[in-house]
């Protein structure tokens, strides 16, 4: 499989979560991910877009989401980006901690972190929040 | 097409909701947020969410599975669920779920359960 790159830039509303979804579906297959990877692939990208949207832009439509896909051979790297505020991941408690375990949410990033195989979070110099993860198979 | 269509029937004081497409943020969890409030505020209290149909779940929509086991729980009722697909086992074993929820692999074996 030869290296290839997608770029796709999103309005902050939570229908636009569907569009990331879709194209993410299109991509792993091309990069030739197996089954249980693109379900994992997928999952990762819509928690990580919907952060984006949600926590990262609070919903303002004014700013955009921009997901990034490189496939390259052996794994998958994407890079979700927002134009919010930052984000420190260590700030999210243990959803499956017995005292978190009925909380109706924080479960976004614990499945990232469940289905792929590197995630990073960092600040960007021009401001916002960049998660990189990566799938290798 | 709506992202999640559920059909409401009885069996005896249980209410089966038999649910089908997906819970995601957005259109499905608000669909069985309003369909669990609704029941509740008709008094049935004993709600089976047969899943059998629901192909994908986000973590907004496990979040919502959460909240109406939480407020069914406040009502002196139970939420239990029938016929996870294999993908929704895994990850309510992965975020231990599986632990507080009780789910059944047939129906006749779920209502027995409310008994």
């Amino acid at each position: 499989m030869t290296e290839q790159t997608t770029r796709l830039v999103l309005p902050s509303h939570i229908e636009a979560v569907g569009e990331a979804a879709a194209a993410v579906t299109d991509f792993v297959q091309s990069c030739g991910a197996g089954e249980d990877a693109a379900f994992g692939i997928g999952m990762a990208v819509r928690e990580a877009v919907t952060n984006a949207m949600v926590h990262g832009n609070q919903e303002d439509e004014t700013k955009s989401v921009e997901v990034i896909f490189n496939c390259l051979g052996n794994a998958l790297e994407i890079e979700v980006r927002d134009q919010g505020e930052g984000f420190d991941p260590k700030g999210v408690p243990d959803p499956t901690d017995p005292v978190n375990i009925l909380k109706p949410s924080g479960r976004g990033i614990f499945l990232i972190r469940s289905f792929m195989d590197e995630v990073e979070w960092f600040g960007r110099p021009e401001g916002g929040t960049t998660v990189r993860m990566l799938k290798k198979f | 097409m709506a992202e999640l269509n559920i059909r409401e029937r009885q069996a005896g004081d249980i209410t089966v909701l038999d649910m089908d497409g997906r819970i995601t943020i957005g259109e499905g969890s608000v669909a069985l947020r309003s369909a669990v409030r609704r029941l509740l505020e008709e008094g049935k209290k004993n709600i089976l969410l047969n899943l059998a149909g629901v192909g994908y779940i986000d973590s907004s929509g496990i979040g919502e599975l959460v909240s109406s086991y939480t407020a069914i729980n406040k009502e002196g009722g139970q939420l239990k669920l029938l016929s996870l697909t294999q993908k929704l086992r895994d990850l309510l074993t992965i975020t231990k779920l599986l632990t507080v929820f009780d789910a059944y692999e047939t129906e006749s074996e779920a209502l027995t359960s409310f008994k």
